[in-house]
């Protein structure tokens, strides 16, 4: 098969046309307000509704909401969380409180930031946050464990406090 | 649930015809009583399970007296209609008019032969199962994120299927105590109970001991030990099982694991000779629970707390996980199976008759005790088992604490009273005329070979799943399979041959015994075995007596008694 070449112009020939049309796109953007954030020295605010890392929280108490149910574990499509329960032995310093989790961990180079685990939690203990950049030296350190991703959650405001709001038995 | 074979084989028991949902079904007119045994007329629960039709309910079981106090299983009823003389009222056609009663039935309960007609899924009955769940759901503490029976809850599923949607209840929830140890194995969460009094009535008829009782009236009942008496016994566990909701809880699952994430596996108790039929709840190489599986043959639906708790082992520390092989210098060093096997089986091949000594565990697999009796067989060897006893009981548990030591008889690797070999076998590696030592699961030393003389043995092999105090000594150590990671039958004391699953493949480095056996049985007999323990229990069935009738698939799951024959049986 020939293909036929379109012989060209002479204003095409010369290449000026063109240069100054380019040129036109740059000044007029030069001018204009700009888009660009110097990162990391200027952050981005997020939107509402944000899906950052996910973190668990504290009750105004200061109290773990998570219990070890294991919802998000299995929910979650990528399988970064694992959570270990706490097993039979007895705590009592937690009080009517039952269960809470022995170890809890995040797998950030599995996380796909879907936020499953917080739709499905029901104990509103964990929450998909702000924080979105996430830098380590070794693979390791992505996995977040409970103390980090507690420190990291920090305290959301409770208006049920359905554990601490159990009264004790009339009967015995 | 009720075996269908069963009512089959049952001929003189009269058949009576009903419509369930408007499907024809012939039952018998009586059925056995859960715990008496005695004929009684069928109810509708039971012709219903009969059918297939699925009817929710709390309060019944079927190894349990009726009681009849959720209702739940709330149904409707069809009677031939009469007329003011008595006389049925027929259709054109002859057949009998069929009036739907006004009112409705309990169907665990109810035994109106003269019923007809049974409607379970009438707009009525869903109106009945909503309206209990409601009631239920009152005084529910819904702390199913806490609780160890959700996702086998009876009450989530009822709710899920047949409740409503939102609750319409805003006053205060009653208060009742939570996290009661009323057993050393046991926690009770009175909050959660929904009152069934099915562990009262197990207590009572099945264990006999009336440990458990109703306290209280109304809104303020609960389940509670009688003061002053305890509810320890060896079967109390089972009523964690029966508990339909997450009232009594194990405390040896407490919070370990959601049982969604279990897989479950059929398996054979390895605790003693009874062999009840369990079922393995595992995730990821670890055992979290065993729950007793429903066999009428051997253990109904029952098994003993000695073996529900007795699978920590598997997953202890001092698992054997890698070969070990005995250096120049006298250390042991981790090896590799190829090497191991190869030194074990050169000198096997070269060894006189007479010269070695197997030592075998009836803790073994049925297959691996026959290949054991071949490798005796070719060496000419001496054999000998261990007798491990125990208390027992008059209801499950037995005195022999070895789930195969029938196997170690029908293969004759132990005389009638195991372990009276073992002083002579003891001497005559003393006087040098034994010069090969295999042991499979047991402690040598501890089984009565005197310590000093192992060091003069040509070859000492320890096959076994823990580390015991003669492991040290042993040439090379052979990490085996427990019953949980490699298929199998075990041969109970009534002579039941029965199969038992794989939960996950062995820990570390360890293989099945019967794959190690077949290896050095292949190279030593110049003839091929096979490396399955299918294969293995099809080549018994062609050559031992009693096993005529058997194949691995006919085993299925609840096993088949062996045809008694003067061979087999004492």
């Amino acid at each position: 098969m020939i293909v036929k070449r379109k012989k060209m112009t002479l204003a095409e020939r010369l290449y000026l046309p063109t240069i100054i049309g380019g040129f036109s796109v740059s000044i007029r953007h030069f001018f204009r307000k700009k888009i660009t954030l110097r990162y990391p020295e200027e952050k981005w605010t997020l939107p509402q509704g944000y899906r950052g890392i996910p973190h668990l929280v504290k009750d105004q108490n200061g109290r773990v909401k998570c219990v070890a149910c294991q919802m998000c574990e299995f929910i979650c499509p990528p399988k970064a969380i694992k959570v270990i329960p706490p097993g039979p032995d007895e705590h009592p310093e937690r009080g009517e409180i039952e269960k809470e989790p022995a170890e809890f961990q995040i797998d950030m180079s599995r996380c796909i930031f879907c936020g499953y685990c917080q739709e499905i939690c029901p104990e509103e203990a964990i929450f998909l946050m702000n924080r979105y950049s996430m830098t380590t030296h070794s693979r390791k350190e992505m996995i977040l464990n409970k103390e980090k991703l507690l420190e990291l959650g920090g305290i959301r405001e409770d208006s049920v406090m359905k554990w601490e709001n159990k009264h004790k038995p009339r009967i015995f | 649930m009720i075996n269908k074979d069963q009512l089959q084989n049952k001929e003189e028991i009269p058949m009576i015809d009903i419509k369930i949902d408007g499907k024809a079904i012939s039952i018998p007119k009586t059925r056995p009583h859960s715990v008496t045994g005695k004929q009684e007329p069928t109810t509708i629960i039971q012709a219903c399970s009969i059918a297939g039709v699925d009817i929710p309910h709390f309060c019944y079981h079927p190894r349990l007296p009726v009681s009849g106090n959720c209702r739940m299983c709330l149904i409707e009823y069809g009677i031939p209609a009469i007329d003011r003389d008595r006389k049925p009222i027929l259709n054109p056609d002859g057949t009998p008019v069929i009036r739907k009663m006004p009112r409705p039935a309990i169907a665990c309960f109810f035994n109106d032969t003269a019923t007809t007609e049974i409607y379970t899924n009438t707009e009525a009955v869903k109106q009945y199962r909503q309206a209990v769940l409601e009631f239920l759901l009152i005084n529910h503490p819904l702390d199913c994120p806490i609780c160890d029976q959700a996702g086998d809850c009876k009450l989530q599923e009822y709710v899920h299927q047949y409740g409503q949607e939102t609750s319409r209840f805003v006053e205060d929830k009653v208060i009742k105590p939570k996290k009661r140890a009323i057993s050393s194995k046991i926690i009770l969460d009175n909050e959660r109970c929904v009152l069934c009094t099915r562990c009262v009535r197990f207590t009572r008829e099945i264990i006999g001991i009336p440990a458990l009782g109703i306290l209280n009236r109304g809104g303020l009942n609960q389940i509670s030990n009688y003061p002053g008496s305890d509810f320890e016994h060896n079967y109390t566990l089972n009523a964690v099982d029966l508990c339909p909701v997450g009232a009594l809880t194990s405390r040896d699952f407490r919070f370990r694991m959601r049982s969604w994430f279990l897989s479950e596996t059929k398996s054979i108790c390895p605790g003693c000779a009874t062999g009840c039929n369990i079922i393995i709840h595992s995730r990821d190489k670890q055992i979290y629970r065993l729950k007793p599986r429903e066999n009428d043959n051997v253990n109904s639906v029952w098994m003993c707390d000695y073996g529900r708790l007795n699978y920590k082992w598997v997953n202890a520390q001092n698992r054997l996980t890698h070969v070990f092989a005995e250096n120049t210098d006298g250390t042991q060093v981790e090896s590799d199976w190829l090497s191991t096997l190869k030194k074990i089986i050169s000198v096997l091949e070269k060894t006189p008759p007479k010269t070695t000594a197997i030592l075998v565990s009836s803790r073994l697999s049925t297959e691996e005790i026959y290949l054991i009796s071949k490798l005796a067989k070719r060496l000419d060897a001496f054999t000998d088992s261990i007798s491990h006893l125990g208390e027992g009981d008059s209801f499950l548990l037995n005195k022999d604490l070895t789930p195969n030591s029938k196997a170690i008889q029908i293969f004759k690797l132990a005389s009638k009273t195991p372990g009276d070999r073992i002083a002579e076998i003891s001497k005559n590696i003393d006087e040098g005329k034994i010069r090969n030592l295999l042991v499979f699961g047991e402690d040598p030393i501890k089984s009565g070979i005197a310590p000093g003389i192992l060091g003069r043995l040509d070859l000492f092999v320890i096959c076994d799943i823990l580390v015991n105090p003669s492991s040290k000594e042993a040439q090379y150590l052979l990490p085996g399979a427990s019953f949980a990671e490699k298929q199998g039958t075990f041969i109970n004391a009534q002579g039941r041959v029965q199969r038992f699953g794989k939960a996950f493949s062995p820990i570390g480095d360890a293989r099945p015994e019967y794959w190690i056996l077949a290896n050095i049985l292949t190279k030593i007999t110049q003839e091929s075995w096979p490396l399955t323990p299918e294969g293995i229990f099809n080549k018994i069935t062609a050559t031992t007596p009693g096993f005529e009738n058997m194949t691995w698939e006919l085993l299925g799951t609840v096993g088949m008694d062996i045809v008694s024959t003067a061979n087999t049986t004492e």
